[in-house]
């Protein structure tokens, strides 16, 4: 990554154009070609650093209702386990981590008692009862935005 | 609520946006609309905040913040309003939500702390009870990434 690479990931991140020539927008911005941006975008997409461009919906204002969940899963069973709650379609984010609680993934279904219904699924097939449901009640800060010039 | 165009509308726009010339027309196209009706459609998305964000989501561990702690904090439920806006307030913190605590767990308020080093996600954590005056927190550290998409709405029916 160039200097103008992490330009341009900086501002696309909220700031992407809404407009008919959005890549040639960005070009001038950057003082640089509408083709060169769209080659740099296809080559970070291609390295991963993008995952995606697009819309990131708020999943409440869409009728849906989503959590954050922690499960206690015996390290011997860790991929079986992930296995078995990464194929709901609703589970967006899992990832292990370092405590007792050691399995944390997010949840979206159409309703509370939705997701209510699937944790238990999940509790009854994986036979683990150890199954916290952590819904925001409050939201202080939501924002993922990285200033990628600092790095 | 949602009209059925809407929901046509936000299942394009929840896939990857083309990269060609003029994006916004390739959808409009697919979808049977004008390039303009679809840039109308989105700028009222995101006025209303149905659309939180509408831009590049990036892997942010490839791109060197490498070190990402969920900060768990036990806050009297009387302070957490108080808190929560302080948290809010560090730039390391890209999110604060209120959480219920269950037996067996403690913690109320959670915030996501990013650094490029552990030491630093540990030195903003500190700085964080300093100001806050809250001492019984965790870090939680991923150790590995097991599954990470886009939710898709609106693809049940």
């Amino acid at each position: 990554m160039d200097s103008l690479d992490k330009q341009l990931l900086t501002l696309i991140q909220s700031d992407f154009p809404i407009t008919p020539e959005p890549f040639k927008e960005l070009a001038l911005t950057l003082g640089t070609t509408e083709e060169d941006v769209i080659a740099r975008l296809q080559k970070l997409k291609e390295e991963g650093i993008i995952r995606r461009i697009g819309g990131i919906f708020d999943s409440k204002k869409l009728g849906y209702f989503s959590t954050l969940c922690a499960i206690k899963v015996p390290e011997e069973r860790i991929d079986e386990v992930a296995e078995l709650i990464n194929s709901y379609p609703g589970v967006t984010h899992n990832y292990l981590r370092q405590h007792e609680y050691n399995m944390w993934f997010t949840l979206i279904a159409l309703s509370s008692q939705a997701v209510e219904d699937i944790l238990e699924e999940m509790r009854r097939r994986t036979g683990i009862k150890d199954l916290i449901n952590l819904p925001a009640i409050n939201f202080f800060k939501i924002k993922v935005n990285f200033n990628l010039n600092e790095v | 609520m949602f009209t059925e165009l809407d929901k046509r509308i936000i299942r394009e726009l929840q896939e990857d946006l083309p990269l060609t010339s003029r994006p916004y027309k390739v959808i409009a196209d697919k979808i049977g609309i004008t390039e303009e009706e679809l840039l109308a459609k989105v700028r009222e998305f995101v006025d209303k905040g149905i659309i939180r964000r509408f831009g590049a989501a990036l892997r942010h561990r490839e791109v060197g913040f490498t070190a990402n702690a969920m900060v768990v904090w036990d806050v009297p439920d009387e302070k957490t309003r108080e808190v929560g806006a302080i948290m809010a307030g560090f730039p390391e913190v890209s999110h604060c939500y209120q959480r219920p605590r269950y037996p067996g767990w403690p913690y109320n308020m959670f915030t996501m702390v990013h650094g490029l080093s552990k030491e630093e996600c540990e030195a903003t954590a500190a700085r964080i009870a300093e100001r806050t005056g809250i001492k019984k927190y965790d870090l939680l550290y991923s150790t590995a990434e097991l599954k990470k998409d886009s939710m898709k709405y609106f693809m049940e029916e």
